[in-house]
């Protein structure tokens, strides 16, 4: 990690390049994404991707009609479900973070924090923003990682809704800057 | 009537939940669907002078992992409605939920999704077309400026503690309630 950098002064320890926090973290984050591209890593976040497919659709939260049920407060299970998947992923950050575990590569793991934004109105981009997600989660009954399931399990018209969500994108990049976050 | 029974909540919760350690562990992957919508839009063939800012950086290098990703969410889509359900028959919803549906006139509740609105022939009906054009647009819209969507916030955010991940899911639920409680009865009374 420190190969590149100019000869430094015998006296106390390392040279400050190779503490510099900032630029190894670059590194790491460089060499993370290139493992994550490698074929055997894209194999396995496609196959947990099929496992995560399986579950939402055996669960049945692709389901507009559970989506309905559930903004209705007439049933339990997806509050269960988004409850108890909170309650097992904040344990196992917990349990990370507690015992400094890093990743198969030996690369730490970092959570960035969520930014407030910079808007005069606090956090407007997230109230905001997930107002507006909202109200197309109900409407559409499917959040994007159902739509996809949706899609693979042939419920075709998911197409349009896909396009629409892939022109909201685009549409939110165009309008980004006039928008308060 | 028979219905299609879920798997139990405290099953299917934490195999979710157990997605955010696998891809932290595997990779130092945060778990997030939206992103790959902004993948796809950037992955466009538009010349890059084209494309707004915020869709002008390299996908394949960020970006890649996760439409992988959700293609795998799409096989998994496949296994799960056409070789594990049977879309004859309707999910195992509570009563009332049936009762309010039939109040509100929609008679097909087979399968996953209701085909009287959110069908190829309910597109050409400004109800069916609000639901699934307008309903996708602003889940595209409303993700990427809330910054996240249901896996982002409401699971890898909350479970990191994230105080925005929380007023993001409030908003979800403000939005959700409006539509659920006052726009759907108005639209299909």
């Amino acid at each position: 990690m420190c190969t590149d950098t100019p000869p430094y002064q015998q006296g106390d320890g390392l040279p400050d390049d190779c503490i510099d926090t900032e630029q190894v973290a670059s590194d790491v984050q460089d060499r993370v994404l290139a493992e994550g591209s490698a074929p055997l890593s894209l194999a396995i976040y496609g196959l947990l991707g099929v496992g995560v497919g399986i579950v939402f659709t055996q669960s049945q939260v692709v389901s507009w009609f559970r989506i309905y049920e559930m903004f209705r407060f007439e049933s339990f299970h997806m509050y269960g479900i988004i409850g108890s998947a909170v309650a097992t992923a904040a344990l196992s950050i917990w349990l990370i973070k507690k015992l400094n575990l890093t990743t198969v590569h030996g690369e730490p793991i970092q959570l960035s924090p969520k930014e407030w934004g910079d808007s005069r109105v606090p956090g407007a981009r997230y109230w905001m923003g997930g107002t507006v997600f909202g109200l197309g989660w109900a409407l559409l009954g499917a959040c994007p990682g159902p739509i996809f399931a949706l899609l693979g399990g042939g419920i075709t018209v998911m197409v349009a809704a896909l396009v629409a969500a892939l022109v909201g994108t685009w549409t939110y990049a165009v309008l980004r800057d006039r928008l308060p976050h | 009537m028979e219905l299609t029974q879920p798997w139990p909540w405290y099953v299917a919760g934490p195999l979710i939940g157990l997605v955010v350690p696998a891809l932290l562990l595997f990779g130092g992957k945060v778990f997030g669907v939206s992103a790959n919508l902004r993948h796809v839009c950037a992955a466009l063939p538009v010349p890059e002078r084209r494309k707004p800012g915020f869709l002008r950086y390299d996908w394949r290098r960020t970006g890649l992992w996760n439409l992988v990703f959700v293609a795998g969410v799409a096989v998994g889509g496949f296994v799960g409605i056409r070789l594990l359900s049977d879309s004859s028959l309707p999910l195992a919803l509570s009563s009332d939920t049936f009762a309010a549906l039939a109040s509100v006139g929609v008679e097909d509740v087979t399968g996953f999704v209701p085909r009287d609105l959110i069908s190829w022939g309910a597109l050409a009906t400004p109800i069916g077309a609000l639901m699934v054009i307008g309903g996708g647009f602003l889940v595209g819209f409303g993700a990427r400026w809330a910054g996240g969507c249901t896996s982002g916030h409401a699971i890898s955010g909350l479970a990191d503690l994230q105080v925005p991940s929380l007023v993001a899911v409030v908003g979800f639920f403000v939005g959700g309630l409006f539509v659920t409680h006052l726009l759907l009865p108005l639209l299909l009374s």
